[in-house]
């Protein structure tokens, strides 16, 4: 009955993205044609039409209804409650209506709040809107339908793949769509200012806030994401440079170029065709970046849901839309005229370095990401790896982070030099006492100009506050600040972490005492335990940091039963000034443990300043949406006043 | 300094995203069309069986332990159940292998007796013996991931080949082959 009713409601929506497309369309064609009036509308009840239908599917999956196939295949009545609930969309079927679901209510959000944009600007993006989500209706209806049903109905579900059932699947997922399918609402926005020729500041403030919630998102998806690896693999790292990984990177440095090429063009009113363009590669990289995951083109750590046939249909889509917007901007981009000047010594020309560098570290992780499968079809089994990115990625992130001190200091326009000159006195003299500190430790190259960059980094990022009253200063301006910031907290983590890690790999008898770092532990027991869907074996460490009380530290091998399946829960201890981690092994043949153990300084610097850096995206966008706001509500009291006054 | 601007590209320049973009999508279908290896081995081919004992899963065949695998014959053990359609659909493939002289051991993956009785009667039982597995302990152990499976053993209880999903009328002839190799 709700599996029912939530196919209905899928079946409608995409009849009604049809008729948006088409309204659209021929609205553009012929103005005045009467069929404008419905498109905004329409937008709206498909949004609301396609959110039942994601709530019909959680409904089923929260009920175990086993007679929907989906649920059978991933789902089990012995689940907890909030595994049957993220279950939903921890599948490819669920994820693709979580995909539509979130596209589908942002455009009717367009629809329903945008309103500075001349009109045929917003049918054509609204028409662009739908001519994309249409794409994953088809996908959704004719080849992977979530609400298809199972005949006969087994009596009991498959499950869901253990490595998945944990809370960080709760969010991670939605959390990294919602900034996939955010950079939509910027691609339509790129392709509908293209198609009516309206690449202005105003466009480029109608798209900011989505650009700016989308890019939120992703930072909030990529650093839960590389914390839920880090902790859940039990490899100890916390990131892989594995393609997936790669996959929801990729889209994040392009939505940082686009946010900081967007501020460009609403202030200045320059750099309009790169904006579009860099509207249209953001997207195209969110959607690349669903490709390599579902296709199962190139091995990965966190292949699942991996499906050849699915691959092809996501290339199609991919292909139509991007090919598409390519076309169009090839078409459209010689007429978009030439913006305002700057010297070189502006904030534009810092934001055009910090654009450049980031386009060209996306450009050495695409090509790293896919050079694999270059080789493969050449003949040969290659896969890269960290030597490969994190030098080539420095190349352009280290310049990027100097100039990320500089160019909030300097003027739109033109500035000089000398100006900043002794503002940046501080930090370079903070950059360059850490290095000497550091380099007579003997820390590799890499960490080291990590570490001194993130020192002379962290407090160049508060510069663009002194000399203000803090009270006064917009928030935006806080947001900046907070995300700079962020960066070198996070930069200080990542450095600190490959400078100072001690790993220990030992096999130890129960009682047995080791030690690492600062750290003095001692292996009490090993007991198995009994959770909801699975056994483990569980370790008990007793680990005291420098001869304070001892924390208990836990270390599980679970074995799920439902699928069959084994992993290793990590165990951690977590001090202000790093964390130690645990892993658990195998049991050897003479009754000695594998215990596998990390001493990690700093290492949590990397995900705190990931949020930092979201937390200033946060602060930017309620900035923004508030002056928006106010401005909405000044425009309609003048227009009201003039209602009144009869004129 | 004199003010500067980015220069207009030229007309072609505006296309070379698309070309880009179009090397792209030829390079990943060239890497989506060739037929590849993906299947999941396991990690247990070589290895010798767990020690297990399972009691039997229906009353008119014994249950099924790590001895009776050890017994000097190479056997096929199916990893089955009766609420697992593939299982139904493999049937005639099993009992093919049984008329072909393979001895096919079954472990019945949480399963009932009533509901096992009704499918062995539909379906044919060319079992000889059948272990009720109600935890998926042994399918764990053996490193099997879903229903249905085969696993060819030898005669001292060595896992010599894994078959995963259901076997398909064309694989009979590759089963009893690797059933073969495994008596030698």
């Amino acid at each position: 009955m709700i599996a029912t009713l939530g196919l209905a409601a899928l079946w409608l929506a995409a009849a009604l993205a049809a008729l948006q497309l088409v309204g659209g369309a021929l609205a553009l064609r012929a103005p005045g044609n009467p069929l404008a009036a419905v498109v905004r509308p329409v937008a709206m009840v498909q949004g609301m039409l396609v959110a039942l239908s994601m709530i019909c599917l959680v409904i089923v999956f929260c009920q175990t209804d086993l007679s929907v196939e989906l649920v059978a295949k991933n789902s089990h009545s012995a689940k907890p409650l909030l595994y049957k609930f993220a279950g939903s969309w921890g599948n490819h079927e669920g994820s693709m209506l979580l995909w539509v679901t979130i596209m589908a209510m942002a455009g009717g959000v367009v629809a329903l709040v945008e309103r500075r944009l001349p009109e045929p600007t917003i049918l054509a993006t609204l028409a662009a809107q739908s001519f994309v989500s249409l794409g994953f209706y088809a996908f959704l209806l004719f080849a992977s339908n979530p609400f298809s049903r199972a005949n006969p109905v087994p009596a009991e579900g498959q499950g869901l793949n253990p490595l998945l059932q944990d809370p960080g699947l709760a969010f991670h997922p939605p959390t990294l769509y919602i900034g996939y399918v955010g950079l939509s609402v910027a691609f339509s926005f790129a392709v509908g200012a293209l198609l009516t020729r309206q690449v202005s500041p105003v466009f480029a403030r109608a798209m900011r806030p989505w650009v700016l919630g989308a890019w939120i998102f992703l930072t909030l998806g990529i650093t839960f994401g590389s914390y839920w690896a880090y902790y859940e693999l039990g490899w100890g790292g916390w990131w892989f440079w594995d393609p997936v990984e790669n996959a929801s990177l990729m889209p994040w440095l392009a939505a940082t170029a686009l946010l900081h090429s967007v501020s460009v063009l609403a202030a200045r009113n320059a750099l309009r065709a790169w904006t579009v363009m860099l509207g249209v590669v953001a997207f195209s990289m969110s959607m690349v970046g669903t490709f390599l995951v579902r296709s199962g083109i190139l091995t990965s750590v966190h292949a699942f849901a991996v499906d050849p046939t699915r691959g092809q249909f996501i290339l199609a889509l991919l292909a139509i839309n991007i090919g598409a917007a390519l076309t169009i901007f090839a078409l459209r981009a010689a007429t978009v005229t030439e913006g305002e000047r700057f010297a070189i010594n502006s904030r534009e020309a810092a934001l055009v370095f910090n654009n450049v560098m980031l386009t060209g570290t996306l450009g050495i992780v695409l090509i790293g990401t896919l050079y694999p499968l270059l080789a493969e079809t050449l003949g040969a089994q290659v896969s890269v790896g960290p030597p490969y990115f994190n030098p080539a990625t420095a190349i352009f992130v280290l310049p990027m982070l100097v100039v990320m001190a500089v160019g909030p200091l300097l003027r739109w326009r033109r500035d000089s030099l000398g100006r900043i000159g002794r503002m940046l006195l501080v930090p370079l003299v903070l950059t360059a006492a850490a290095v000497v500190v550091l380099a007579r430790q003997g820390i590799n190259l890499l960490p080291l100009l990590g570490l001194a960059l993130a020192a002379g980094l962290a407090v160049a990022a508060l510069m663009p506050l002194l000399g203000r009253r803090l009270r006064t200063v917009k928030l935006p301006l806080w947001g900046m600040v907070l995300a700079h910031f962020g960066i070198a907290v996070a930069l200080a983590g990542m450095a600190g972490d490959s400078a100072f890690t001690t790993e220990k790999l030992v096999a130890a008898r129960v009682g047995e005492k080791v030690e690492i770092g600062p750290w003095s532990l001692k292996f009490e027991k090993v007991e198995p335990i009994a959770g909801p869907n699975w056994t483990a074996l569980q370790g008990t460490l007793k680990a005291s940091y420098a001869g304070a009380a001892p924390i208990k530290l836990e270390p599980q091998s679970r074995a799920f039963w439902s699928p069959p399946q084994q992993t290793n829960e990590s165990a951690l201890a977590t001090r202000w000034n790093g964390q130690l981690y645990a892993v658990l092994g195998e049991q050897a043949e003479d009754g000695r443990w594998q215990l596998r153990l990390w001493w990690k300084p700093f290492v949590t610097l990397i995900w705190l300043g990931g949020m930092l850096v979201a937390l200033g995206g946060l602060l930017a966008l309620l900035g923004r949406v508030a002056s928006d706001i106010r401005r909405l509500v000044a425009v309609d009291k003048i227009a009201y006043r003039r209602m009144r006054q009869g004129r | 300094m004199k003010p500067s601007a980015p220069r207009v590209p030229s007309k072609w320049a505006l296309w070379l995203p698309l070309v880009l973009f179009g090397a792209f999508v030829v390079l990943v279908l060239f890497g989506l069309l060739k037929p590849a290896g993906r299947e999941v081995k396991s990690a247990m081919i070589g290895k010798p069986l767990p020690q297990f004992s399972l009691r039997p899963a229906t009353a008119d065949r014994p249950g099924l332990s790590f001895a009776d695998m050890a017994d000097g014959k190479p056997k096929l053990l199916n990893v089955f159940a009766s609420w697992c359609v593939p299982c139904a659909v493999e049937a005639p493939q099993l009992a093919q292998l049984r008329a072909r002289g393979v001895e096919v051991v079954g472990v019945a993956i949480r399963d009932r007796p009533d509901e096992l009785r009704v499918f062995l009667q539909r379906n044919g039982n060319p079992f000889t013996r059948i272990g009720a597995d109600n935890v998926s302990a042994i399918q764990f152990a053996i490193g099997s991931s879903g229903v249905p499976e085969s696993f060819v053993i030898d005669g001292k209880g060595t896992i010599r080949y894994q078959h995963i999903g259901d076997i398909r009328p064309e694989q009979v002839e590759i089963i009893a082959q690797k059933v073969r190799e495994a008596g030698q």
